[in-house]
């Protein structure tokens, strides 16, 4: 499993949507040990950008206290119809993206 | 005594005056001797029984609306068409020949201060120690659309009676080739592994009667009670039937709506051909009446006594209580009743609670002849049950032949704690 989304289909001009978003990840803490006393190393999502028809409308910092598969709900309002696009960037070179459409009448 | 004196307590004064003048030294015992219990489940019950049987002369009033009490553990198997409702009903008659006063009637207001609690018929009764097994009632703010109205529709199941045959009904009802989904709240709720089960015996109806159907799981939690046991039974049993929605797939619930037959996940939305909806819950609602349920719902106890954190003299058992890491279960609510009952008995004698040490067993069912269990013990630490050594689960790898006698055993608990509580 990717990411999941949740953005309204369709949404009235003006009006305030809610947008949620979840990915699976592991967001291992970096302060963990094995059984045989090595160091786990530290894999976390460090951010989550949304852009909406190009221009960033909410952008979050993660942290090692956040847990696995990182859950974020927001609002924004329906100015015109377009594409949502969803980035999480983290550790290891880890990047991931996708992006949902919304019709505004 | 607080209480408005009626002929049986004015006798019990007396009584007690002259135990007083006798043995000045437990003075406490004066105003003692009335216990009320509200809530004849599990806990109720064998709270009533084990006061009753530790001291004859103690007044033990039990108040509960149903005449019948109706079992949720091996509610799961008369879905599934497995067993008859009848099977699953006990009476209150032993408990009146015991000498206990049952009254059949709801409890509907509690005054701490006075020490009275007020049936639905205007009844009042006096009390030194209050306990209340009122169980579980819906959280429905924290499920909207979900109202008694949705629970004919989209039946919980979760406290047995006509919810177990509407959900079985429509079971039989449903054609092959449905979808059948249980929606599972967050803990905590009563008996965390149960939905589960149910999800295992419905899938077993489901491949003798209407092989093409499935069962979908949607999922407040990521975990769970015996997962692994769950999960290998179902592969081994079940192939692909039952699908599992995580909480971190989008399996929360958020909302429903009855007309529609429609589940409303974070992420999805689902029209099941039967929707078993088990909704968010809290303590009982006399719990709240009587100020014992704090903002979780759930009421917070000294472990120790049960007495409730929020008023005095007033004890909280079974699934009710907030108790840390002791499961909602019939065995644990039985187990707590007992408890509940000595540490009333020596507070009403001015002596010191002793510290209990509570087991809690749970067996489920997967399939005709294939169980497993789960055995905790529990002490207190600080607010809560912590468990502690002594405990066991079934090993996830055993031969069939262990899970078909777990599964005899299963009976055999049933036999026997419901013959404690009700026989």
């Amino acid at each position: 499993m990717a990411a999941l989304i949740n953005v309204p289909a369709k949404a009235k001009r003006g009006e305030i949507i809610e947008i949620r978003t979840l990915t699976s990840h592991i967001m291992e803490t970096g302060f963990r040990h094995t059984a045989a006393g090595a160091l786990v190393p530290r894999d976390i999502i460090t951010s989550f950008t949304c852009r909406y028809n190009g221009t960033e409308i909410f952008r979050a910092d993660l942290f090692p206290a956040i847990a696995a598969n990182p859950y974020l709900s927001f609002f924004t309002v329906a100015k015109d119809s377009g594409k949502f696009e969803f980035e999480w960037i983290g550790d290891n070179g880890y990047s991931s993206t996708a992006s949902v459409s919304i019709l505004v009448e | 005594m607080n209480a408005p004196v009626t002929r049986r307590n004015a006798v019990l004064g007396i009584t007690a005056a002259a135990t007083s003048l006798a043995a000045p030294s437990i003075l406490r015992a004066q105003s003692a001797g009335r216990v009320v219990v509200v809530g004849g489940g599990f806990g109720g019950a064998a709270c009533a029984r084990a006061l009753k049987r530790v001291d004859t002369k103690l007044q033990v009033t039990l108040i509960e609306p149903n005449n019948i009490f109706i079992s949720c553990p091996f509610s799961n198997e008369v879905i599934a068409g497995l067993r008859e409702i009848e099977a699953q009903q006990f009476g209150y008659d032993k408990l009146t020949a015991q000498g206990i006063s049952v009254v059949a009637q709801a409890a509907t207001t509690i005054d701490t201060q006075k020490r009275s609690v007020t049936a639905a018929d205007g009844e009042a009764f006096g009390y030194d120690h209050l306990v209340l097994s009122p169980g579980i009632d819906f959280h429905v703010e924290a499920l909207p659309g979900y109202d008694d109205a949705a629970s004919e529709k989209m039946p919980h199941g979760w406290k047995a009676g006509a919810q177990t045959l509407l959900l079985r009904r429509q079971l039989e009802a449903m054609a092959d080739g449905g979808t059948v989904a249980i929606a599972i709240p967050a803990n905590p709720l009563r008996c965390p592994p149960a939905p589960y089960e149910r999800a295992s015996l419905i899938a077993h109806y489901l491949k003798t009667n209407k092989p093409r159907s499935k069962v979908l799981i949607l999922d407040a939690k990521d975990s769970f009670s015996q997962q692994r046991l769950f999960e290998k039974a179902w592969k081994e049993l079940y192939g692909d039937m039952i699908d599992r929605v995580a909480l971190s797939q989008g399996g929360r619930v958020t909302s429903v709506d009855a007309a529609t037959r429609t589940i409303v996940t974070e992420f999805g939305n689902y029209t099941p051909d039967v929707a078993n909806v088990i909704p968010p819950q809290r303590a009982g609602r006399i719990a709240e009446i009587a100020g014992a349920a704090d903002a979780t719902g759930w009421c917070p106890i000294d472990p120790v006594t049960f007495e409730s954190k929020l008023v005095k003299n007033v004890h909280v058992i079974g699934d009710a209580c907030l108790g840390g890491g002791i499961p909602k279960s019939a065995s644990a609510a039985s187990a707590q009743g007992r408890a509940c009952a000595a540490a009333i008995v020596n507070l009403l004698a001015g002596r010191a609670p002793e510290t209990p040490r509570l087991t809690g067993v749970c067996y489920n069912i997967v399939a005709p002849g294939y169980g497993f269990s789960l055995a905790g013990n529990y002490q207190p630490k600080g607010d809560i049950f912590a468990e502690v050594e002594g405990g066991a689960t079934s090993p996830v790898d055993a031969p069939r032949e262990l899970r078909a006698r777990e599964a005899i055993e299963a009976e055999h608990w049933f036999q026997s704690i419901t013959a404690d509580t009700f026989g």
